[in-house]
């Protein structure tokens, strides 16, 4: 780079946490220089030190953690030997923060102006009117509309996407020489998200900060920052400009993530649908079957209703397809198959009341599209835009407003007690967060079990028998049937998640943001997994995402949701190849990596 | 309309306030008159055996005690709305009159000794809390536990008789001066019966900030807080004390709603003359009027605080007000 020293050096920085009795170390002889004005982004997945190491630069570590070795150089300063007065004094104006979640970091019961301006008063940089009338000129800057009347209102009367805003406002209250950004938009929504990292980088140059970007999203890493390192278990496994690290990645780490990362140039996981897809406007053939995909649908037979009379994996395979027509097989030329579709939803529409008035929501408006048997239906769409409400109108969690969902022929918006439990059997949900969806207290057998006892489905013994089944299917060792959730990682959990929606082998899998809280590497896993398991037993399912690269991959045909309505529907190609409405194309140039990859 | 009405939250809000109140009136009234005897046998003892069937009779109308329950039951509810609490024969006194005397006491009680419990468990609490697991953490710990576990009766007669004879204080001793006649006296009188109650009360609110406090230093908010560089002082009382004000309230409001009750023992040690004895006497006297009126004032008192309480909560914390 230049001959000029680096605003931040870090050398050879360990960090350790104290647990129970014994040390574990974290970060391991990290080193990296930041040069003033200079971006440079630290790429790694949860727990690999990176926000760790973001926490030792401005000396804010968890407690029990502590730097057991190296340095941290702030303008050459060391700053383990700087006393806490003094730190305090750097913290803001010297470095500041723009922390990940935008809900959680402000303080609840503290007006919007009164947190910003209060970074300006404890430096002393302005204080009462003077600062009032900054603040609003920061919230101004940070594209806030109305800045005059917002700086009286509390962080509960903000968006996401406007605390987020407030954050940064914040954080650049005072002029910082380095700007620590801890995964500053992995909250947000994509189109939210570009807006408000275009804005940090202009005015990050306009005051020449460096900032010190932390991220999991190896795409936007390379889009933002001069310099990416690569953090893997505590260590920096790689280091280079960002163009050179895409390309040309040096560590074998680094290659895996790359290739790990959903983009819209991944490989597609589900065979392209063969014909006219009834849940679509219009079809025309597929034009880009992914390399790695099989010509021939493999055999698939839909799973018998019980897991006891179930046969075996070499029994299925050796009957004859019974079913094939369901799996996704080439239908007689111009046939209306919609009549054939597993799932049927009509002008669905749901309203929610506002609490506390007479007003009303809707969260679900003419909604309608069908769910072919075999077959992979994704919503795509941002918070608010209602996909998750529909999924859980088709899943019987709520009732609907009007509209109807016909499932295998029948209506199930009218069922009765009985009639919805006998449904639930059929159609099973996975669901986001693999730490929250799983019984603290319930071992891994009993979890996948429960369908099972809730449905008194087969003896104690054949249940078992139907654990170890299921743990095989989902690739997951025999003995983990007696690990408790807190033992497994989150990709193990979401495979026994899913291993317990398999249970009573349900024709149907609503997957609401199943993939979403994963690290690439496992969510690649857990993509492949659901597209074999979909192979293998037929199941139809009804993705809910809102990571636009990961739906390409997995789905057949995909519906855009924005405000309740669907706004374009297609196959995955038409979609992502040839989007026709305003929104979808945003939504595509929202994506990370996207400019670099046009 | 009805649905309009439901929704709206002042509304629901005093339907169940007077449920509430309802129920508590019930409640009273079966149970005392599952208690044996009546006020004819309590006022006459064992001589009441010696009454004539027609004696007996008289006397039962003169307290309205021939009346169907139903009808008692109304009559008091009725009589209340116009004022009328009812009348004490022992004290020759109406009950109202009684109240109005006596529920003051017991307030001014219950507030020094809340301010007492505030004064010592909040900043014991923060103590604790700044370092878990530490000699002051053990300090706290210690003083809750005794909060907790030294019963009050034993606390009152030890200071009681420790005071008095070590020191010849014991301004109990002589007749209860009310606030407003000889204030000096009076908070001289209070101020021992406060600081039982208020060392009781104290360890659960040290609790609770103990817990609250703790909770809101590990939040985010308070880590973006240092980030931008809020020197420790401030910190504490902007950020994390005031966000965890919103569990103290509510645990204050509740004792405060208890003590309101009347601190029976503590009274009676005390010779403090609140409401907690004077439903005592009553329901030694089987003054059915007196206890029944009395402890729907205490049970209106209560939900009154607890009101309190959920508007306070709209002054701390703006989330609860829209």
């Amino acid at each position: 780079m230049t001959s000029r020293s680096p605003i931040l050096a870090i050398r050879d920085l360990s960090v350790a946490f104290r647990t129970g009795k014994q040390d574990v170390t974290v970060v391991r002889n990290v080193s990296i220089d930041v040069m003033p004005g200079q971006t440079v982004a630290v790429v790694g997945e949860s727990g690999s030190g990176k926000s760790t190491t973001a926490a030792a630069i401005n000396r804010l570590l968890p407690d029990g953690g502590r730097v057991t070795g190296g340095q941290v150089l702030f303008e050459g300063r060391d700053l383990a030997g700087v006393s806490e007065r003094e730190m305090t004094a750097i913290r803001g104006p010297g470095i500041a923060l723009v922390p990940q979640d935008p809900m959680s970091n402000l303080n609840p019961l503290m007006r919007i102006g009164d947190q910003v301006g209060e970074a300006l008063e404890v430096h002393g940089v302005a204080s009462g009117r003077a600062a009032r009338e900054r603040v609003t000129e920061l919230l101004d800057m940070v594209g806030i509309p109305d800045p005059a009347r917002r700086i009286n209102q509390y962080p509960h009367e903000f968006s996401g996407g406007m605390r987020q805003r407030v954050l940064i406002a914040m954080g650049l209250a005072c002029r910082p020489k380095l700007l620590i950004a801890d995964e500053p938009t992995s909250a947000l929504d994509v189109t939210v998200q570009r807006r408000i990292l275009d804005r940090l980088a202009e005015l990050t140059a306009d005051m020449g900060t460096a900032v010190f970007l932390i991220t999991h999203d190896l795409a936007l890493a390379a889009e933002r920052a001069d310099v990416v390192a690569v953090m893997y278990q505590g260590e920096i496994v790689e280091t280079g400009p960002a163009a050179e690290l895409l390309t040309a990645p040096a560590h074998d780490y680094t290659r895996r993530l790359l290739r790990a990362v959903p983009s819209l140039s991944s490989a597609r996981l589900t065979d392209p649908p063969q014909a006219t897809d009834p849940s679509v406007r219009q079809a025309d053939p597929p034009r880009d079957a992914g390399p790695s995909q099989d010509a021939s649908p493999p055999p698939v037979l839909r799973a018998e209703p019980t897991r006891d009379t179930e046969p075996t994996r070499e029994t299925r395979d050796a009957e004859p397809t019974r079913q094939t027509r369901d799996a996704g097989q080439t239908p007689p030329a111009g046939a209306a198959r919609e009549a054939d579709d597993l799932v049927v939803i009509e002008d669905l529409r749901k309203v929610f009341p506002i609490r506390g008035s007479t007003a009303e929501v809707t969260a679900v408006d003419a909604v309608s599209f069908g769910i072919p048997r075999g077959r992979t239906v994704s919503i795509v769409g941002e918070s608010g835009s209602g996909k998750s409400t529909t999924a859980n109108l088709l899943l019987g969690l709520d009732d609907v407003t009007s509209g109807r969902i016909r499932f295998d022929g029948a209506d199930v918006t009218s069922l009765g007690r009985r009639e919805l439990f006998a449904f639930r059997r059929r159609v099973q949900p996975v669901f986001q967060n693999p730490y929250a969806s799983l019984d603290p207290r319930y071992t891994v057998a009993k979890s996948i079990a429960e369908p099972l006892r809730v449905h008194r489905v087969g003896t104690a013994a054949t249940r078992r028998k139907a654990v170890a089944e299921l743990l095989d299917q989902v690739s997951l060792p025999a003995s983990t049937a007696e690990r408790l959730p807190h033992e497994l990682s989150g990709g193990q959990r979401q495979r026994v998640a899913i291993a317990r929606a398999l249970a009573l082998s349900p024709e149907l899998v609503v997957l609401d943001e199943a993939v979403s809280a994963l690290d690439v590497l496992v969510q690649a896993q857990i993509l492949e997994l659901l597209a074999a398991l979909q192979r293998e037993l037929g199941l139809s399912y009804l993705f809910i995402s809102h990571d636009l690269a990961v739906v390409r991959m997995i789905s057949h045909s995909v519906h855009v949701m924005r405000h309740g309505r669907i706004v374009e529907s297609g196959t995955a190609s038409e979609i992502f190849d040839r989007p026709s409405h305003d929104y979808t194309r945003e939504l595509l140039a929202a994506i990370p990596g996207t400019a670099q990859r046009a | 309309m009805f649905r309009v009405l439901a929704r709206n939250r002042a509304i629901r809000r005093v339907a169940g306030m007077i449920g509430t109140l309802f129920g508590v009136a019930v409640f009273v009234f079966v149970m005392l008159r599952a208690i044996p005897g009546d006020q004819i046998t309590a006022g006459l003892g064992t001589e009441a055996a010696a009454l004539t069937p027609a004696q007996l009779a008289a006397l039962e109308r003169y307290y309205g005690l021939d009346q169907s329950l139903f009808t008692q039951f109304f009559s008091w509810l009725g009589n209340l709305f116009t004022g009328n609490l009812g009348f004490s024969a022992r004290s020759q006194q109406s009950v109202l009159d009684m109240t109005l005397q006596s529920l003051p006491v017991t307030f001014e009680l219950a507030v020094l000794s809340i301010v007492l419990a505030l004064l010592l468990g909040v900043p014991l609490g923060m103590l604790a809390a700044s370092r878990t697991n530490s000699p002051r953490d053990a300090v706290g710990q210690l003083v809750s536990l005794g909060g907790l576990s030294i019963p009050a009766f034993l606390l009152a007669t030890t200071l009681l008789s420790v005071f008095a004879a070590s020191f010849g204080f014991n301004p109990n001793g002589q007749g209860f001066a009310s606030l407003l006649e000889d204030p000096l006296l009076n908070l001289q009188q209070m101020f021992l019966p406060a600081l039982v109650l208020g060392f009781g009360i104290a360890a659960p609110i040290l609790r609770t900030t103990r817990t609250a406090v703790l909770d809101v230093r590990s939040g985010d908010f308070v880590r973006t807080a240092r980030a931008k560089g809020v020197p420790p002082g401030r910190l504490q009382v902007r950020h994390v004390l005031r966000n965890a004000l919103v569990p103290i309230l509510t645990m204050t409001g509740l004792q405060f709603g208890y003590l309101l009750g009347g601190a029976v023992v503590v009274e009676q040690i005390f010779s403090v003359p609140g409401v907690g004895r004077q439903v005592l006497l009553g329901i030694q006297q089987k003054e059915y009027a007196v206890v029944q009126s009395t402890v729907l004032v205490i049970a209106l008192s209560f939900v009154l605080v607890n009101l309190l309480t959920d508007l306070l909560y709209r002054v701390v914390d703006p989330r609860v007000r829209s």
